[in-house]
């Protein structure tokens, strides 16, 4: 317990730095993921084949054990920063990709059928009618992804990319009970604050869609 | 072996609401009598027939089937010897009809081929012939005939009691009709004791030997048919004759207009 | 690719030996997790208000990254695989019993009402009607679950517990690609073998039952 005090004393900067990183990684991949999987799964929400091809290879990518991913682009891009954010970004594509198409598939087709009736151009009743309406279920997505990638980029410390990770490494080479429980918690604090901090504001994004809350 | 049930001074409350479901029901049905329970919804007579074989427990009071005291008795077993037949059917779907309809018997541990003799006699009574039918799926069929399953599967075991709980709400007039005239050729036939709910007044009157009018939780009239139509005892039942037009099952029926 | 070939040939069982402790790592891990969850299931369908907090702790649980839950628990139950043990079959009783007490609820109430009335006991209608018709979520969680417990084994070769990890960070330590990426096509290979063969039985059993 002194040893905890006394870590956070001696290598305080040095521990936010590392919370500094991991969150970092983890965004980054996040964006990324966001910008691809998103406009992707738009349109596999319109087309169909494009739909069938996506689950196909995203699917199959999303039951790929992530470790086996992140590692497996050592050989091509070395160790460090590069491969961890490539692979997180992989990782966090597919829950944000599926989700999105299942929110787009799902909109309420008498409130399009109305809109449409209105006379609404397709760009103003995609800003303004589809994507209200279809954020909570994409969110979920996004917040799946969010979880998934807190909990992957500890993994990245092992390649040279930094965050929380290095700490339990750390820890399980020496041994060092509390270096562990640091790390540990830290982690686990980190993403149930996260996913905290993200359910409410899925809830406020359900309400706002018009959606009873669960 | 006929069977009466008997109702001494039963109350039942549920939590949060504003009057009790049953208040100070009293009330005897003799052996072999059909008895259909009236009245509008809220007014008790579901709740009354759930507490005959316990799938609602009653606060105070005693009910007595066959002289014996419901409560007393394990409430599976009491339930395998007493037929129950609801408006939704509620028949298993991943199970054929013949499967549906051979599951007391099934859980009465019957050897197979008594079994096997039970559905095929039981879907003929209710005019489903059993090499078309006994192999299908619920889904399979359509709600008359869901529901004709449904009275197959409760007569299996071959109760002397009934409990229906508006079984013919969900079907068509037209289907309505040939249930309710086959299940009175049942009923003739074997003398079963049947209590059946209904909030329609005309199948009330056709059906039922004695009709037990409920309002409020209170027995509002337990009469025959032609006694509730020409001495209403309450107000209550005096607006529900009126709200319906009825015909009799039998001394007000013109000859030739028939059944 | 041919160079490749030759290495993952030549050195056989430094790929199948980890396999075979994964697979190890995994049965154990599922057979527990099911005996597990069942008894929960069953004590949160007779207690039904304890549902919401049950399943809102094991999903914090699930929540939590593997390794930080590998992290705290080393202190207390030591390295190997035991502690992966543990910590997996923490994690696929979230899976698990929402979706197997999503499903039993999810049966039509009139179905377990005619049920009970025919004086089938309770323990009956779980076993005859409930589990049977609920089997295609049962099933779908079961597939969750396994596919989980394959990927955060993984990293369970961190914690000394053996498995298919070992073949990756070993290949990483030493810049062995041929170990790599053959460690690599194992896990995949496991992962889509074991989705598609529980998805096949998932279909089998949902055409059975949904009708």
């Amino acid at each position: 317990m002194q040893n905890v005090l006394a870590y956070f004393s001696q290598n305080g900067t040095e521990f936010v730095q590392m919370v500094a990183t991991h969150l970092w990684l983890s965004a980054v991949a996040l964006a990324l993921a966001t910008v691809i999987a998103v406009p992707l799964g738009i349109l596999g929400a319109r087309f169909r084949r494009l739909d069938s091809v996506s689950e196909g290879v995203w699917g199959t990518l999303r039951i790929i054990p992530s470790l086996a991913l992140l590692l497996v682009l050592i050989p091509v891009l070395g160790t460090g920063t590069l491969p961890a954010v490539v692979s997180l970004t992989v990782l966090a594509i597919p829950p944000i990709l599926i989700n999105t198409t299942t929110a787009f598939k799902t909109l309420p087709a008498d409130v399009l059928e109305a809109a449409e009736g209105m006379g609404m151009p397709p760009a103003r009743e995609l800003l303004t009618v589809k994507l209200p309406l279809a954020l909570p279920v994409a969110f979920a997505g996004f917040r799946t992804a969010t979880s998934e990638v807190i909990a992957s980029a500890m993994l990245a410390a092992y390649i040279g990319a930094g965050g929380l990770g290095d700490l339990i490494f750390t820890g399980l080479g020496l041994m060092r009970t509390d270096l562990l429980w640091i790390g540990g918690l830290s982690v686990a604090a980190l993403s149930l604050a996260v996913g905290a901090l993200l359910s409410l504001a899925e809830a406020r994004m359900r309400r706002r869609a018009g959606m009873v809350a669960a | 072996m006929p069977c009466e049930v008997e109702f001494e001074d039963v109350t039942k409350r549920f939590p949060g609401a504003a009057r009790p479901a049953l208040d100070h029901v009293s009330l005897k049905v003799e052996a072999g009598e059909f008895v259909t329970v009236l009245g509008t919804s809220g007014c008790g007579k579901t709740t009354m027939i759930k507490c005959v074989n316990r799938l609602v427990e009653p606060d105070s009071g005693t009910i007595r089937v066959e002289g014996e005291d419901v409560s007393a008795a394990d409430p599976a077993r009491l339930r395998q010897h007493i037929g129950y037949v609801i408006q939704k059917v509620g028949l298993f779907p991943h199970m054929t009809v013949g499967e549906n309809v051979a599951t007391v018997p099934r859980v009465l541990k019957w050897d197979k081929e008594r079994i096997q003799a039970r559905v095929d006699e039981l879907l003929a009574l209710v005019n489903l012939d059993p090499k078309e039918f006994a192999g299908r799926y619920p889904s399979q069929l359509s709600g008359g005939q869901q529901q004709r399953v449904g009275l197959a599967r409760a007569l299996a075991a071959d109760p002397s009691l009934l409990l229906m709980d508006e079984p013919f709400g969900a079907i068509d007039a037209i289907n309505r009709e040939a249930l309710q005239d086959e299940l009175l050729r049942i009923h003739q036939g074997s003398r079963k004791t049947i209590l059946f709910v209904t909030h329609d007044i005309n199948e009330a009157l056709k059906l039922g030997t004695r009709v037990l009018v409920m309002d409020a939780g209170r027995v509002q009239q337990f009469d025959t048919p032609k006694e509730i139509c020409e001495h209403p005892a309450t107000d209550f039942v005096r607006s529900l004759l009126r709200s319906g037009e009825f015909r009799l099952r039998s001394a007000y029926v013109e000859p030739g207009e028939g059944i | 690719m041919g160079a490749y070939l030759e290495f993952w040939s030549e050195h056989a069982e430094k790929f199948l030996d980890p396999l075979a402790e994964h697979l190890q790592i995994v049965g154990v891990t599922l057979l527990i997790s099911v005996a597990l969850a069942a008894v929960v299931s069953v004590a949160l369908l007779r207690h039904p208000r304890a549902k919401g907090v049950v399943l809102q702790l094991l999903s914090a649980v699930y929540a939590i990254p593997s390794l930080a839950l590998f992290a705290v628990l080393i202190p207390v139950t030591g390295l190997g695989e035991s502690t992966a043990v543990l910590v997996l079959v923490a994690y696929n009783q979230y899976l698990l019993v929402r979706n197997i007490v999503t499903g039993i609820d999810g049966v039509d109430p009139s179905v377990v009402e005619a049920a009970r009335g025919m004086g089938m006991s309770d323990a009956r209608i779980l076993r005859e009607v409930q589990v049977p018709l609920a089997l295609p979520l049962i099933m779908a969680g079961l597939r969750l679950a396994v596919i989980s417990t394959i990927g955060i084994a993984t990293i369970a070769a961190t914690i000394n517990a053996g498995g298919l990890g070992t073949v990756l960070f070993d290949g990483l330590r030493t810049l062995n690609s041929y170990k790599i990426v053959g460690g690599t096509l194992e896990c995949a290979l496991l992962a889509i073998v074991a989705n598609a063969a529980l998805r096949l039985l998932e279909s089998a059993v949902t055409r059975r039952v949904v009708r």
